[in-house]
């Protein structure tokens, strides 16, 4: 198995290639230079064009591009012109912020989920079912930057129950005060995005489990006289539970990419707010790396579902 | 078999209907049948006949929120039918052993052969897990797996079908049950792999003296294996007998029509029997007069009983309706016109 | 000249493994097969599951690509697809497939497919094609208003016979049928197989017939070959295998064969165990030394069986 796996990395070293020169070129195309926010009346055209000399903007397309790429590869992205500090610094900080949201958004999603699938599927039919499924459909169609922006204006600023801005506050002090004020900062957002994002792992745990039901493999623990509640925990769950294992490796990284929404409208210092940042400041270099890593984090993530898969799947080996 | 066997299961008056649409339909309408130690009885028929709800009706895996099973099925005293959940657990897979037709999806895919026999034997058994173990290999041992403590290990889709089909087996006697249902055990396998899974069922038969329902729609298969048979159509029951009766003097029109359309029989060349007409749905199913008549439609309206019963025309022979009595096929006409039923009645 | 002449036909597929994922091994599915079919005759090919019968009709029908060997159609080879255009090879040779659900697309009505082939290779007007359809309906003996359903509206036989009526559409020389009635009733199977030999009759058709069925294959076809881990075990006439197998798969699938004769079992039981410890005990005997079988060798002017080299003038003589 570790061949394999090994074999998939290499494999992803070209697709990272392609990825990267497109990405660069995009970056390229884009309107618009770090330096066009710095012109104001004051500043004289001579100043911009040797500063962008000065920062190599003026070489041809394909040598800036390998430069890029060779700083790239031992970590360094550059300079954020925004931020004036190195890019890779900046996105460790908001990594671990993201880190932190992300690990309790994912508890939350499927301690809320599993359960609400489970009796979805189990009660299939029933007001049980009716009602998740009806609370599935409204929190799918609900848009949720309005959920986020009620619930701060709510408990954040009305209530005064939790934070409205940041990843830590300033005056919390010693290691456990640390965590504890960064909890604070994570709670509300996570639950909100625990509340909104489970309905895909609802949907697919339910009918998992209303299809496995039928199965004769079921039929057969039955005949054997498993009781109703083992056949269900040790055949009907287990086998329903396969489609969100695998799935599990991209949820990860697609929470690890941060959380849009939910960073700028609690104004949360993670990777999804620096992306909208950049994005606004035309922070290049800060956008460009963010894109990549995106990227990268696709394609660990599908590799993380296909490994997680061989595992709990006797069926799919990945030798 | 010795009719002087310990009667196993007696069945009575069995009906069990579907709901469809808000409607209760008899897919078992009116069964009565017993099962004795040591007998082989077949249950034959089309697809759709009511065999295999026939068996689920035994081993009291209907979803009763859209099955409704009456009438008796006894079991040493006991009458299966709406018995509490927590008894019957007791009697499934200790009592009642049961084969399914696809041993790849009766297997549950995520787990070992192993496990999935001994899951049996935790439930009705006090063996601890060395026992247990030590029990799961005696069992693929005795039907026939080359590498019992391999084979524990494997999954589902590791073995071949015959292999998977052995390990049905193996789960259904685990706890040495005296009922057997095996619900077409060789359908989905080729001619030599059958063969090979009948000689186990006769001899494991023979080892712990079960009595086995076997239901198949293959008459070869139920002239090789069975001591007593059971013809179903639509629902009921329309001949029945010891495999000799049954195969050597078949009587109901839709028994012998079935031996008819056989291309084993050694004619080559000629054209094959075909039963006229397709077998009804649960829905559009006649339940009135003898449901058999619509495929025989040369046969007068006079020949058949208004409310079809089962005669015995022999000790334990028993044909449904009376048009057996006058039945030919279009091709006999001048046998019929001469008044002389084929094979009816010429005792024995 | 035969219609088909398959000669030499290897269908190898690559089985591959470590680091480089390159090919390690072959799966032998088909591995040098011989066998010609007639015009009008119906040709069986038996044998266990895996015995590579599929491979072989999908490869003559050009479903499968052939790893070495030639298919021959009235002398033309035929076995790459650009020899199979030039003479319209894919509108004379049909397939039944086994499974007919599966086979019929679930979204298309009755007509549209049943009209696929003849779209295809005849140019027709709408009116033209529509009777043309209802014209094949009415061979298969379903009512004409069938063309407005759906596949799952019909019964595994109807179902089966709408697959004869594809294959049939577009007047095929030759219908390569894969196990049609495994998945059917008796009294279903018997319609389906009346009817196609009544159509064979009628238009002179050709047939591949699949099966692992001895009793249907010997209802239906003259000549058959038996087929067993990708090769042919032994070929002859119905006659020949029947009444005078040779080779003991051959025996050994015979004996398998349930009969419906009560009175007889005790006697063909001890026949298939006495048939099946000779194969099991002697296996090194008629397989050689990899375990494949050996090259048919001819025994009569029809009969040809793979025997141990050594065997083979005892039996001759014990024949001729
Ligand atoms: N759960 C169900 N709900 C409604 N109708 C059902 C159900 N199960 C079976 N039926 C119907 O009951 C009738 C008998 O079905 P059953 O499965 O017992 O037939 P069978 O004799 O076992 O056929 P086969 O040879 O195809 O297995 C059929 O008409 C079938 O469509
Ligand atoms: N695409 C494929 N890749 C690899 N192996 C294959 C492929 N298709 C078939 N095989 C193998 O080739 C062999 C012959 O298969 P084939 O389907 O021809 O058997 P068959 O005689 O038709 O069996 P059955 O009665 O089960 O239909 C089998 O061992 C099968 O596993
Ligand atoms: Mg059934
Ligand atoms: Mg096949």
């Amino acid at each position: 198995m570790w061949k394999t796996i090994l074999r998939r990395v290499i494999l992803m070293i070209p697709q990272i290639i392609i990825l990267s020169l497109f990405i660069f070129l995009l970056a390229k195309m884009m309107p618009g230079d770090p330096f066009t926010g710095l012109i104001t009346p004051n500043t004289s055209p001579s100043q911009i064009a040797k500063l962008r000399q000065e920062a190599g903007l003026n070489n041809p397309w394909y040598v800036q591009y390998v430069s890029w790429v060779g700083r790239a590869f031992h970590g360094d992205f550059g300079m954020s012109y925004a931020m004036q500090r190195p890019v890779t610094e900046i996105i460790g900080e908001r990594a671990v912020n993201t880190l932190y949201l992300a690990i309790l958004s994912v508890i939350i999603t499927y301690v809320i989920a599993i359960p609400f699938g489970v009796w979805a599927g189990r009660y299939e039919g029933t007001w049980i079912d009716t009602s998740i499924q009806f609370y599935n459909f409204i929190s799918m169609s609900t848009p949720s930057f309005v959920v986020y922006l009620l619930a701060i204006a709510a408990f954040g600023f009305g209530l005064k129950w939790f934070p409205t801005s940041g990843s830590v506050s300033v005056s919390a002090s010693g290691f456990f005060g640390i965590i504890a004020s960064r909890i604070y900062h994570i709670i509300l957002p996570s639950i909100l995005i625990g509340i909104l994002t489970n309905a895909s792992t609802v949907q697919y745990l339910r009918s998992g489990i209303v299809d496995n039901k039928l199965e004769d493999y079921v039929k057969t623990a039955r005949s054997k006289g498993v009781p109703e509640r083992v056949v269900f925990n040790r055949h009907i769950l287990r086998n329903s539970l396969l489609p969100i294992a695998a799935f599990f490796g991209n949820v990860i990284t697609g929470l690890l990419g941060g959380a849009i929404f939910a960073e700028t409208i609690f104004s949360y210092p993670g990777m999804g707010k620096l992306f909208i940042d950049s994005v606004n400041g035309r922070d290049y270099s800060v956008m460009t790396a963010l894109v990549l890593l995106y990227g990268i984090l696709t394609l660990l993530g599908n590799l993380l579902s296909d490994i997680i898969m061989s595992i709990v799947d006797p069926r799919i080996r990945i030798d | 078999m010795d009719t002087s066997d310990e009667l196993l299961l007696d069945i009575q008056h069995l009906h069990t209907a579907f709901r469809v649409h808000d409607h209760f339909y008899d897919a078992v309408d009116d069964i009565s049948l017993t099962l004795h130690k040591n007998e082989i009885l077949a249950l034959v028929g089309e697809s759709g006949s009511g065999k295999s709800t026939l068996a689920t009706s035994i081993i009291g895996l209907h979803n009763p929120r859209n099955t409704k099973v009456t009438g008796d099925i006894m079991y040493n005293e006991l009458n299966l039918v709406g018995l509490n959940e927590a008894l019957f657990n007791r009697i499934r897979g200790n009592d009642i052993g049961m084969i399914f037709q696809d041993p790849l999806s009766a297997l549950n895919p995520l787990m070992r052969i192993g496990e999935q026999i001994a899951e049996s034997l935790v439930y009705h058994t006090k063996l601890n897990e060395k026992e247990r173990e030590a029990r799961v290999l005696q069992l693929l041992e005795q039907v026939g797996i080359p590498d019992p403590p391999l084979t524990a290990h494997q999954y589902p889709h590791e073995l071949s079908g015959g292999m998977r089909q052995r390990v049905m087996i193996a789960i259904a006697i685990a706890c040495k049950p005296p009922i057997i249902i095996a619900d077409e055990p060789t359908t989905a396998l080729d001619v030599t792999i059958q063969a090979q899974i009948l000689d186990l069922l006769e001899d494991i038969q023979k080892e712990i003296g079960s009595g086995i329902l076997l239901i198949t729609h293959d008459l070869g298969v139920v002239a090789e294996t069975a001591d007593t048979v059971a013809v179903m159509y639509s629902g009921q029951i329309v001949e029945q007998g010891s495999v000799y009766q049954v195969f050597e003097h078949p009587l109901h029109p839709y028994t012998r029509s079935l031996l008819r359309s056989m291309p084993q029989a050694d004619s080559d060349d000629e054209e094959l029997h075909v039963i006229q007409g397709t077998v009804p749905s649960l829905v559009n199913m006649q339940r009135t007069g003898d449901r058999f008549a619509p495929r025989i439609p040369w046969m007068p309206a006079s020949s058949h009983e208004e409310h079809p019963v089962l005669h015995e025309v022999e000790p334990g022979h028993l044909v449904r309706c009376t048009c057996y009595k006058t039945f030919y096929f279009p091709d006999e006409k001048e046998a019929a016109a001469a008044g002389a039923p084929q094979n009816a009645n010429e005792g024995e | 000249m035969s219609l088909i002449e398959i000669k030499d036909l290897n269908i190898h597929y690559p089985i591959r493994s470590g680091f480089f994922n390159r090919i390690t091994d072959y799966v032998y599915a088909v591995d040098g097969i011989n066998f010609d079919i007639e015009e009008g005759e119906t040709y069986g090919l038996i044998g266990e599951s895996g015995s590579g019968k599929s491979t072989t009709g999908k490869a003559i029908v050009g479903l499968e690509k052939v790893t070495s060997g030639q298919i021959l159609y009235n002398g033309q080879d035929v076995t790459n697809r650009h020899e199979r255009k030039k003479i319209k090879y894919n509108k004379d040779v049909q397939m039944i497939f086994q499974d007919s659900m599966s086979s019929l697309n679930p979204r298309k009505r009755i007509e549209d497919i049943i009209a696929e082939p003849i779209r295809n290779f005849e140019s027709m007007t709408d009116t033209e094609e529509r009777d043309r359809v209802k014209e094949l309906l009415d061979i298969v003996g379903m009512p004409s208003d069938s063309i407005y359903k759906y596949p799952h509206e019909f019964s595994g036989g109807q179902r089966q016979r709408i697959g004869v009526a594809r294959a049939v559409a577009t007047h095929p020389k030759l219908i390569v049928a894969d196990e049609p009635v495994s998945a059917l009733d008796l009294s279903v199977q018997a319609q389906v197989l009346n009817f196609m030999k009544q159509i064979q009759k009628e238009f002179n058709i050709s047939y591949l017939f699949i099966s692992h069925d001895l009793g249907v294959v010997k209802h239906m076809c003259r000549n058959l070959a038996i087929m067993h881990r990708g090769r042919l075990v032994e070929v002859g006439t119905r006659e020949d295998i029947y009444n005078n197998p040779q080779h003991i798969y051959t025996k050994r699938l015979l004996a398998a064969i349930p009969k419906v004769n009560p009175s007889g079992r005790e006697a063909d039981k001890a026949h298939r165990r006495e048939v099946e410890r000779e194969f099991q005990d002697h296996q090194d005997k008629w397989y050689d030394k990899d375990g494949k079988v050996f090259p048919l060798q001819q025994i009569t002017a029809t009969h040809s069986v793979a025997l141990p080299p050594d065997e083979v003038t005892q039996i001759k003589s014990e024949v001729g």
